[in-house]
This record gives structure tokens, sequence and C-alpha cells, in this order.
């Protein structure tokens, strides 16, 4: 999909704006402090009516405006749709698709998809699990709008248990009694909506480990170093083998590691979801729920989703070391309601003691590694970046293979990255169907990403090529 | 801090839902402009609101008498019980004219965070009107949210052991709705609670 036309009215520094975009690379370029960034923020809120960088809608209103207006039209497999958004601080915004208006904003959520890089992306990296705990939770509403309502009840019932705790604990501090009639109750209802989360993170870092491997190591590979030798390549080859990673190879459209001379390379990033016993073949073999990453090459990315209570041995079709590991399958809803209904039970005084809400999928975090040691704290700077960059792409091929594939937006990403990072990101976005980027500086842009290019100045905009 | 009674006018205003201090300061100074006659009328109708209008002793909707209009009336099926939160949402169900049971008003919902608790919530009372097995069927209509979900589950489970037939609403697509519209929610609980066409 990609967005064809962008019109702003009160929008952060514009007054009024009228943008026509076209597929392909659009790169806009202007001094800081100019209205960039606004740009592809606008885009990224009709996509998913937040702001990577504010965590209220107040700044996104011009100073001395009531309100904003963000209006985007998309076409989508030949269709075009109008999005229009009002965006009114300390009320509830308001949306219209093709001109009537819809219930709530947030049934507009998944027509407009994105993925957007940001020089916050670090944060992924180097941040707290909330971040990471975020990043796979926005990923959700993307694949799947309806998990906006479930990460929504999640975190109402999550907030009233834990206020309940918190009221008896406080209670029984001071030599009452304290009231936890309704806990078994809440307990219920945090273990349905908390499950629905986890089980839907789980499939989801199913599906993203192979393509972060691949991914990883297609950005972190040295200049020049064809891809397709990597160790990352040679796994997933050797691990899938047979026929059926072939078909995949052919079948489907390379979506992250895009360059056609690379076969090597789509093989690793672009398994569909239904090949996901080939294609993870290698994911598994390096971060299994079971944490352990055996022979795994020293800068290969892997990941594991670390849950707040122990997960239920999944039934493991057989398959030994060193052949084809079959792909973990997921233990079951009931499975895991079953094992986070026994943790609550286990700490249940603790919780009471302490007036939190100790298990659940807000505790959880998604461990992130480079060969054996975990990325936060032990990656440096470059590899942090590189792991940043895999999480993002992932994120695209797996939208892609969903069939919708998004809108890119480079949100001043390649000021922060090496000359080396710098040309493979270019090349592995270049063929997305639209690619928008800032930069402040013309030349931080690869010339892989030649394109329309538009100066921005001042809160103008100017065609400069 | 102004001087006495002024200040009883807005300490009391303040302790209104919704009304914090700055609008229970803007209040008071609106009452204290306004014509006499306007507010002794108000004050009248906040005498006579609490002198006449009373809970009805078995549902606990409001009522004019001892008991409802609803609990009063000799037609009405003995043998269901519609539990709702709210005298509104008895408004609402009645509109239907769609039920004709009696109603039990919990007057809310289990809400921590509200400071709700279930001995907030006329509970006990429910319990008592079940004890002589009259009521056969109970239905749960709390909202369709987290804590009316979480009340009603709460209900299910107090009174469960009891033996009665406890059903909850059908929470669904809108009539006159498009699908293609619905949010995944509403969609998704239609899905689960969809129900066999009669030829």
């Amino acid at each position: 999909m990609h967005v064809t036309h962008l019109s702003l009215t009160d929008f952060r520094s514009y007054p009024a704006l009228e943008l026509v975009l076209e597929p392909g690379v659009t790169t806009f370029t202007g001094a800081n402090g100019q209205g960039k960034t606004n740009l592809v923020e606008a885009v990224g809120y009709v996509s998913t009516l937040a702001s990577h960088r504010v965590a209220s809608d107040a700044p996104l209103v011009r100073a001395g405006a009531a309100r904003a207006v963000v209006r985007s039209r998309i076409v989508r497999d030949d269709r075009a749709a109008l999005i229009e958004l009002e965006i009114v601080p300390g009320k509830a915004n308001r949306a219209r698709l093709n001109r009537s208006a819809v219930g709530r904003p947030r049934d507009i959520l998944g027509i407009l998809a994105t993925v957007l890089f940001a020089p916050e992306d670090l944060a992924l990296v180097k941040g707290d699990p909330g971040e990471r705990r975020r990043f796979l939770d926005d990923l959700l509403v993307a694949r799947a709008p309806r998990f906006a309502a479930v990460r929504a009840d999640y975190e109402r019932v999550l907030k009233q248990r834990s206020m309940l705790l918190k009221t008896a604990g406080a209670a029984r501090r001071g030599g009452g009694a304290g009231d936890l009639r309704t806990l078994d109750v809440w307990d219920g209802h945090l273990v349905q909506h908390g499950v629905e989360l986890l089980a839907a993170r789980l499939d989801l870092v199913e599906a993203l480990r192979p393509r972060v491997t691949a991914a990883y190591a297609a950005v972190a590979a040295e200049p020049g170093t064809p891809v397709a030798g990597t160790a990352v390549a040679g796994a997933a080859d050797s691990g899938a083998g047979g026929p059926d990673s072939e078909t995949a190879d052919s079948a489907v459209p390379a979506p992250v590691a895009g360059a056609p001379s690379d076969p090597g390379r789509v093989a690793a990033a672009a398994s569909p979801p239904g090949s996901a016993a080939n294609g993870s073949a290698n994911g598994s073999a390096n971060g299994s729920t079971d944490g352990r990453p055996p022979g795994v090459g020293p800068s290969v990315a892997g990941m594991t989703y670390r849950c707040s209570f122990p997960l239920p041995v999944p039934p493991r079709p057989a398959g030994e070391a060193g052949g084809p590991v079959p792909d973990a399958v997921r233990p079951s809803a009931e499975a895991l309601a079953e094992a986070m209904f026994a943790e609550l039970a286990r700490v249940r005084k603790q919780e009471i003691d302490r007036g939190v809400t100790l298990v659940g999928p807000h505790r959880d975090d998604l461990e992130l590694r480079i060969g054996e040691l975990p990325a936060r704290g032990y990656a440096s700077h470059g590899e942090s970046w590189s792991y940043a960059l895999a999480l993002r792409l992932a994120s695209f091929g797996l939208l892609t293979d969903d069939g919708r594939e998004p809108v890119l937006l480079l949100d001043d990403v390649f000021a922060e990255l090496d000359g080396s990072r710098r040309d493979r990101l270019a090349e592995l976005v270049a063929p997305a169907e639209q690619v928008l980027v800032t930069a402040a500086v013309e030349a931080d842009v690869p010339a892989a990403l030649a394109g329309a290019h538009y100066r921005v100045a001042g809160g103008t905009v100017t065609r400069a090529g | 801090m102004y001087e006495g009674v002024v200040q009883d006018l807005i300490d009391e205003l303040g302790l209104l839902p919704g009304i914090g201090p700055k609008s229970a300061q803007r209040i008071a100074f609106h009452i204290l402009a306004a014509d006499p006659a306007d507010v002794r009328r108000l004050a009248h109708v906040l005498i006579e609101v609490k002198d006449k209008v009373r809970f009805c002793r078995i549902c606990f909707n409001v009522a004019q008498e001892e008991t409802c209009r609803v609990c009063a009336d000799p037609r009405r099926d003995q043998a269901l019980i519609c539990v709702v939160e709210e005298p509104k949402d008895v408004v609402a169900i009645e509109r239907t004219r769609e039920f004709r049971g009696r109603y039990h008003v919990l007057g809310g919902a289990i809400n921590p965070i509200g400071g709700v608790g279930p001995d907030n919530l006329r509970i006990r009372e429910l319990v008592a009107r079940l004890a002589d097995g009259t009521v056969t069927e109970l239905i749960l209509a709390t909202d369709p949210n987290t804590e009316g979900e979480v009340t009603a589950s709460y209900l299910a489970r107090q009174i469960g052991p009891m033996g009665l037939r406890i059903t909850r609403l059908a929470s669904g697509l809108p009539m006159g709705g498009d699908l293609e519209w619905a949010d995944e929610v509403t969609l998704g609980r239609a899905f689960s609670g969809r129900r066999v066409v009669e030829a």
C-alpha cells in the first residue's frame, strides 16, 4: 500500500499543508526543527493513532489552535481509501473513513500499515522490558487490530486487580482482614485476557525469530559480503532442506532482503508463516522457549520470550539435535491458563504483601541475544543498532507476508548509522512499495534511495528533485 | 478560604460527584448571585427528592411507594429476576417491553479503583430474595465492560451453588448495522455467542 496524499491542518508546525506522494522513495531534507519529522509522524498517527515522539496528543496540535486535522489518502490493492482524523487534546478524537464517521477512532486501525524506523528504536535493544513489550503489542495490533481491545481489556483488569491487592494489603498491615473475596474472580479475568495476549505474543515471536535472525545478518554483514554465505542462510538451508524450502523460496516475493541477486537471503528472510517449521529451524535452534541456544555462531541474532511464569512444555514432535529441529508447538491456551493460575496461587501471599500483580504479560520480556550474550548490556552501539533495525525489518517482512505491505517511514535514522549499516539498510528497504525518509543532511541518505526529494524549511515543503 | 457559610457551601458542593474545588466555587458564587426564588426552588426540590423518593424494598429501584411499580405489579413473572447495576438500566430494559420478570438493582459494579466491593452492592439482599426457591432464572445484565463482567462472574460464583439457572445477556451485533463496520470485540463475541437459525 502507499499514501498518495497527505493533508495537515494545524498539525504540529503546519497551519496548512497539502502534499502529493508517489510510490517509491520520497526524501525530505532540511535543517533541524523545520518540520520533517512532523510529516512522518502524521502518517504514523493515521496508522497507529499514536505518535512515536510523545505520549499525549496535546503537542500534536499547533500552538494556539484548538484542533488538528490529518487527512490521508491511501491506495491499497488498487483501491483508494480516505482517512480523516481530528485530534482534539483532552477530548476523544474523531475519525472518518471515506467521508463517513466511524464509531470509534480505533476502528481505523489496520487500514494503513506502517513500519517506522526512528532514533528512538535504540531503546528496543537497550531500554527496559516495557519497550520490547510495546514493540510486540504494537505489531500484534498492526497485524490484527482486535488486539487493541485485548490489550486495553487486560490493562483495565490489571489496574483493578492491583488496586484490590493494594487496598487489602494496606488493610492487613493496619491489623484488619482486607477484603479479598473478589480476588478469585479478578484472577479469572486476568488469566483470560492475559493468556489471549500471551499466546498471541508467543506466536508472534515464533514468526519473527527467523526473520530477525536473517535481517540482523543482512544488516550487520560487512559491505560486499555475499549474505547468502553467512551462517544464517546456511543454517536455514541445511535446517530446512527438502523441497518445502525451495517452494518457499520461489513462491514468496522477497520483502525484506529483497535484492533479487541474493536468493540465499531471500530464503532466510521471507519464509512464509505456513512454512514456519522450515523457516524457523535456525531460529528455534538458537532461541527456543527453553532458552538454550545450542551451536550458534558468535554473531547470530536470537531471541527468547521470557514469561513471568514457567511455560508449560509444549508437545514437541520428535526431532534430534543436529537434524532439523521441528518448530516448537506453542503450549495450548488451556495449558497457559493452567500455568498462570498455578503461579498466581504460588505468589498470592507475596502479591498481597506488596500490593502488586506479579504474574502476567505485563511482567514479561523479550530477551534479545547476539550469539550467546544478551544484547542488552553486552552489545556494542553498532550491534544494538543492527538489532533494532532487524526488528523493524522483520516487522516489515511479516506484515508484507500477511498481504499488507506497510509503508516504511525512516525518520532521521541514517544519521545514527555508520556507512556500512546505512548502505545495508538502504538496500533492504529500497524495494518496498513506498518509503518516506527524513534526513537533516542530504548526503546522509544513501544513493540506493534515490527518488523524489523535498526540502522542508520553516513549515513549507517544496519539491527539489 | 471564604468566610463561614460561603465556605460551607463550597465544601458541600465539592462532595458531589464530578465537582472539583474550582467548580464548587463557581457554583457557589452562581447561587449567591442568583434570584432568591430560583435558589428556594432548588432547595425545595433537593429536600423533596430525599423525602419522597425512596428505594423499592424488594429490588432497590427508585420508587415513590414502599415498592416500585414493577415489583407491585402482580402480572410480573415472579420466577425471573434481571440483575442490573443502576435504576437507569431498569428504564432501558423496560423500554424494550421484552422482559416480564422483576429486577434487582445492585447499585453499581465491583470496582476496586472506585472503592466498590461486594458489601457496597446489594448482593446479600439478592441472595435473600432467592432463598425461597420462587425464582428459577437469574439474568445477569450488568454492563459489558471489565467491571460489569467481573461482577457477573462474582455473582455466578456466589449464587451458582443455589441451583437456579443463571444467564448473561448476549452481546452481539447492533441491528441496522453493517457487519463490515462492527468492531472486532463485538463481532468476536457475536461469533462465540452464535445460535442455530430455526427454519
